[in-house]
């Protein structure tokens, strides 16, 4: 029943949910892009110039900031993006 | 699972022997005596064949043993409508004339003789018998290794090692390591990044059965993994960085040396079995429950070898500068640890110096390089000092403070030479720091001490730090709890 050939699960057992994403769109024109900067040295650099390239494609650009590129995005600034925009993204850069 | 039902004792007199031991042959004859006058049961533990007469009944899984508590034998107990009401233990002529009432038992022997060990509590069997028949606690999955199956490279293949062999989860290794702390299995402990979920001290055993501890270091585990699941510690980061950084464990009290842990020769390299598994134990923790694996959420460009585990103590009874822990608010003499995320470790050789003042510039000059020497007050470091280095400013009568500003004083510079381009090196600080005439390597507190290390050698180690402060890791020193 429980001889040395049985064993107990190190892992946490759990059951990954796995969330579908969304399509992407077939055009920003009109869009709310949300620009994240992890707040890693020169992602403002690489953002800047995405929010230009995106405003020139009809899209409409907000800008987010993380507290510390260590630690995940805190919940409150994820609902914000969620609720604020349509599409996202995350700059890491150095 | 349930708990077998304990097999009821016979009415009458019940004695419990087994072949091996001399007391229970001595007590042949009065076994005799007592089938003889009464009704008596003789459970023998391993020979079916021993007694001769009366004739016994084989214990064959201890089951008898086990459930009626039997640790020595002989055992003597009467039983009246199904329920014990006395026992004794071993040979003593009254006590088993009293507990039988059966007068002049083995006139010939001598009034008493210890009896021997029951094979229910053998060290080697109890393990067992406590999972066959106690009501098991556990609730982790239970795996079935197949017969032809290797479990060691089993435990490969599903991807739960580091890299090096671990010793395989039994029910039994597990149960033998919750006997190392008072806390009941099903307690959480923490919640494990970067998959944040619940770690119950029941799972916290497996990684540490696995990764080779004993069950006295538990406490030490558990106390880790609570370390470093905290905000503060940012266990996720560290683990997502790329920097070579890993969680590396500063212990001290009189608890490490009771575990047998390594502060002296060679403390923060191999060898020592506490040192070597309290680390990896964590570090399978994260890996294992965490989900935190290199090439998933863990990115490091190089690693370090103490990510393996990286877990020394300190030789608190002998420093001058008392502790770490100390330093960081517990009481002197009670068992700490600090977590610390860092890197492996840099020796800081310097043979020459007898002053503390030359001391003191050649370590600042070896921590001023640390990551790079025109980086500052982003990385913390810990400062390992073993006895020889230690003396000279112990001789000069300077204390901890005295030691860390006597450095401090000599890790200055000015912003000219530290911002970017700078000695022809493009890193470095922003323009905006170039007209500051006094920069610090270390923001206040991190730049640490710890004493370990044997009394041979005039070198220091240098452990340093990842991101500090808010924006990274700071140390979490904790109470070891029991």
């Amino acid at each position: 029943m429980t001889g040395s050939r049985t064993i107990l699960d190190p892992t946490s057992e759990r059951t990954i949910a796995e969330r579908e994403r969304l399509a992407r769109p077939a055009s920003l024109d009109g869009l709310t892009v949300g620009l994240l900067d992890i707040s890693k040295p020169r992602g403002d650099v690489f953002l800047d110039r995405l929010e230009q390239r995106l405003i020139d494609v009809g899209a409409s650009v907000k800008r987010y900031k993380k507290p510390t590129f260590t630690k995940p995005a805190p919940v409150d600034l994820r609902h914000e993006i969620a609720v604020e925009c349509q599409v996202v993204i995350e700059a890491l850069a150095d | 699972m349930s708990t077998p039902a304990a097999p009821p004792l016979p009415d009458g007199i019940v004695v419990v022997v087994k072949e091996e031991c001399a007391t229970c042959h001595s007590v042949g004859s009065v076994l005799r005596q007592l089938a003889d006058a009464t009704t008596t049961t003789v459970y023998t533990q391993d020979d079916p064949r021993f007694p001769e007469s009366p004739t016994p009944i084989h214990d064959a899984d201890l089951s008898v043993s086990w459930h009626h508590d039997i640790e020595t034998v002989p055992t003597v107990i009467r039983v009246v409508d199904g329920i014990e009401v006395q026992r004794t233990v071993g040979w003593r002529r009254d006590e088993w004339e009293r507990v039988t009432g059966v007068g002049g038992l083995g006139p010939d022997l001598p009034a008493m003789r210890p009896g021997c060990g029951s094979m229910s509590v053998d060290p080697d069997l109890v393990d067992e018998l406590n999972v066959r028949f106690g009501a098991s606690v556990l609730a982790s999955r239970r795996i079935d290794v197949a017969d032809a199956e290797d479990d060691i490279e089993m435990m490969f293949t599903r991807g739960w090692s580091d890299g090096l062999p671990v010793v395989p989860p039994t029910e039994q290794r597990v149960m033998r390591m919750l006997t190392g702390t008072g806390r009941a299995p099903s307690d959480v402990v923490s919640t494990v990044p970067p998959d944040l979920v619940d770690v119950t001290v029941e799972k916290v055993a497996v990684a540490a059965v696995m990764a080779g501890c004993l069950p006295e270091y538990l406490p030490w585990v558990l106390t880790a993994v609570e370390a470093a699941c905290t905000n503060e510690f940012n266990m996720h980061g560290l683990l997502a960085t790329t920097m070579p950084v890993g969680p590396v464990i500063v212990c001290s009290g009189p608890g490490t040396r009771a575990i047998g842990m390594n502060s002296g020769g060679n403390a923060l390299g191999q060898g020592n079995r506490a040192n070597a598994t309290i680390g990896r134990a964590l570090q399978l923790v994260v890996r294992n429950v965490g989900g935190g694996r290199p090439g998933e959420v863990d990115r490091a460009t190089h690693g370090s070898p103490g990510k393996i585990g990286f877990c020394f103590a300190e030789n608190d009874a002998d420093s001058p500068y008392g502790t770490l822990a100390v330093e960081h608010g517990i009481e002197p003499g009670v068992d700490a640890l600090t977590l610390f995320a860092g890197e492996g470790t840099r020796c800081v050789v310097d043979q020459l110096s007898r002053e503390p003042d030359s001391l003191a510039r050649s370590l600042a000059a070896s921590l001023q390089a640390m990551h790079h020497p025109k980086l500052i007050l982003g990385f913390d470091a810990i400062l390992v000092m073993g006895p020889e280095h230690a003396r000279v400013f112990a001789e000069a009568g300077w204390t901890r403070e005295q030691i860390l500003a006597g450095i401090a004083e000599h890790l200055n510079r000015p912003g000219s030479e530290l911002v970017r381009g700078a000695g022809g090196m493009a890193e470095g600080l922003p323009e905006a720091f170039g007209d500051a005439p006094s920069l610090p390597k270390f923001r206040p507190g991190g730049l640490m001490l710890a004493y370990a290390g044997n009394g041979t050698g005039l070198f220091s180690e240098i452990i340093g730090g990842w991101a500090n402060g808010d924006v990274g890791s700071k140390p979490v020193t904790r109470a070891v709890t029991y």
